[in-house]
């Protein structure tokens, strides 16, 4: 990995000699060395996706067990993925994933910015102490407060409902931080003139400063979105009903059911992944943009 | 002008009634639980310290918390130093560099069920894996990465790497980008190659970052479970059970939820210590600057 780095060693010797081509072609090379190492990572990151989706388009009668190993399949087919939607109710779990995904994202947005905006821009008793208690938050795991929310749940009636899966995620410290730093940066004035305009707080809030922090608002709903569509541990306690099944429970269930098959496997697997690809693909610039301003963690 | 006083605490509120139904009051609930004996059917009864007593001399309690830690020390070090690396990688102005930083990225965005079938079948006995090492020279005969106590863990691990590699690349190309260019320039004209730059500027300058990476990764160790559950079951022979997986099974399959609660608040405790030496760390580097 460290090639591009290390190969730029003897320049200033050859430099003198033949400049212009000898240079040209060092860069050249470097160049193609680059891409080189970044042709190497890329297939250390998706190749195995890539010998999954070929595993799924293997048909009945080539041997997947083949040894060495057949990377292209000898008669690509459909028919497993037909064949695993037929046995795996891709739509219904879909759905719920969908569903769960889209509300624990609408309330992370609206209770997160809610609570940030007071503790970015007011005044009042307690401000400090409920900041830290909500800061603190983060440092709590999960795994410790499965069981008693778990109980919660029960006592609520939330198992097997979509407000079970939903609620306990429904405002993470992250959030409110993420967001509080946001208004933070908006100069005070707005708020003033607005104010002078007659405008109330909630007024303020929702025309003046949730329009002005749009890309965190973006961020802080993709990265629900993410955790709340590939969490595992939290529906698998909460659910036993099939028909709630989210896509990554789904996905689980139909591995103990086609324990053997590993064709139709690799492609309910293919299936299940190929939604949050695409989100990720028409939303990845916010992503990396994302990442950058939720790791910067004051 | 002013603002009614209730207005502030009328934005905290539904925020602060999700965080303290579902953190606050199970914190407290958690802490009381681990003092008592409780299967879910009989209410609990308040035993003292006889969980913490029994963790204590539980073979089980100790092997996982071991294993956590050994995870820990191997996955911590290789995400805070590789993805310094790739983050260099892909910060070069380059044609189609977005295409690769998406590609790094996707592993991140895949959930654990996938990310774990889809290692499974790689692992496999003659699988993607085995061949390749083999037509390198590096084993002879095929490994049983994922079914072998000596293996298990450690293959697990890797693919802990492997998928938290693109979310910590971001969190360094971030740092990468606000390394003001002056100082680079300034190096190249004293003379200093593109290794010396990286030791003398670009680590010392990511050190936020590293310090950030430090502590979401471990923390994120401590907490491992999915890729457990899904690759291997914290099998053969328990030699890849990690602490959560073992509150897990006591909590929700054998409901000894008094005793999986204390397992839950020692766990709480270490995270706790890895959060304030992170703080002070924090602390101290914002003085330093």
């Amino acid at each position: 990995m460290e090639g591009p780095v290390t190969e730029k060693k003897h320049p200033s010797i050859t430099v003198q000699t033949r400049p212009m081509t000898k240079v040209k072609i060092k860069v050249l090379l470097k160049k193609a060395l680059i891409y080189l190492v970044l042709i190497i990572v890329a297939l250390g990151m998706l190749g195995p996706f890539l010998w999954l989706l070929s595993t799924a388009l293997k048909s009945g009668h080539e041997n997947i067990f083949s040894y060495p190993p057949k990377f292209i399949p000898e008669s690509p087919t459909l028919g497993n993925f037909s064949r695993v939607m037929d046995a795996f109710p891709f739509w219904t779990y879909l759905m719920n994933s969908t569903i769960v995904g889209f509300f624990t994202v609408l309330l992370n947005v609206l209770f997160c910015s809610f609570a940030a905006y007071p503790l970015a821009r007011m005044n009042f008793k307690g401000k400090n102490i409920i900041f830290i208690l909500i800061i603190s938050t983060m440092m709590i795991p999960f795994q410790l407060l499965m069981i008693p929310i778990y109980i919660l749940s029960l006592d609520l009636g939330l198992k097997n409902t979509y407000a079970g899966l939903i609620l306990p995620h429904a405002t993470t410290a992250f959030g409110i931080f993420l967001m509080r730093q946001a208004f933070i940066t908006i100069p005070y004035e707005l708020d003033e003139s607005a104010r002078m305009d007659g405008a109330n707080s909630f007024q303020i809030w929702w025309r003046i400063l949730l329009p002005l922090v749009k890309p965190s608002v973006v961020t802080l709903a993709i990265f629900t979105f993410v955790m709340a569509w590939g969490d595992f541990l939290w529906p698998l306690i909460i659910l036993d009903d099939q028909k709630m099944y989210t896509l990554p429970l789904g996905l689980n269930a139909l591995t103990g059911l086609f324990s053997a098959d590993w064709r139709l496997i690799a492609a309910g697997s293919v299936i299940s992944v190929l939604p949050i690809i695409i989100f990720f693909l028409i939303l990845q610039r916010y992503f990396i943009k994302g990442a950058t301003s939720g790791a910067v963690k004051g | 002008m002013k603002q009614n006083v209730l207005t502030p605490y009328l934005f905290l509120l539904p925020g602060c009634v999700i965080l303290g139904a579902f953190i606050f009051y199970p914190l407290l609930q958690a802490i009381w639980l681990s003092f008592t004996d409780y299967n879910m059917i009989v209410d609990p009864t308040f035993i003292g310290t006889e969980n913490y007593q029994r963790l204590f001399d539980d073979d089980m309690f100790w092997k996982t918390l071991i294993q956590t830690l050994i995870y820990l020390v191997g996955v911590v070090p290789a995400l805070i130093i590789l993805p310094i690396f790739l983050a260099i990688l892909v910060n070069q102005k380059l044609k189609g560099i977005g295409f690769f930083r998406s590609a790094y990225y996707i592993p991140v965005v895949t959930s654990w069920v996938v990310v774990g079938i889809t290692w499974e079948w790689v692992y496999a006995e003659k699988g993607v894996l085995n061949y390749l090492l083999e037509v390198v020279g590096l084993v002879n005969g095929p490994v049983h990465w994922l079914t072998s106590e000596k293996t298990a863990l450690f293959a697990v691990m890797a693919v802990t790497v492997w998928k938290g590699l693109g979310y910590y690349m971001v969190i360094y190309l971030a740092g990468l980008q606000s390394i003001p260019s002056n100082l680079y320039e300034a190096a190249e004209i004293d003379g200093a190659n593109k290794w010396q730059q990286t030791i003398r500027i670009t680590i010392p300058m990511l050190m936020p970052s590293i310090i950030i990476v430090t502590v979401m990764s471990s923390i994120a160790a401590m907490k491992v479970f999915e890729e457990i559950y899904i690759m291997t079951g914290g099998g053969p022979l328990n030699s890849s059970k990690t602490l959560v997986f073992y509150i897990y099974q006591e909590a929700f399959e054998k409901l000894s939820m008094g005793y999986a609660s204390a397992a839950g608040v020692v766990l709480f405790l270490i995270t706790l210590i890895f959060s304030i030496v992170n703080l002070k760390l924090m602390g101290r580097k914002e003085n330093v600057a």
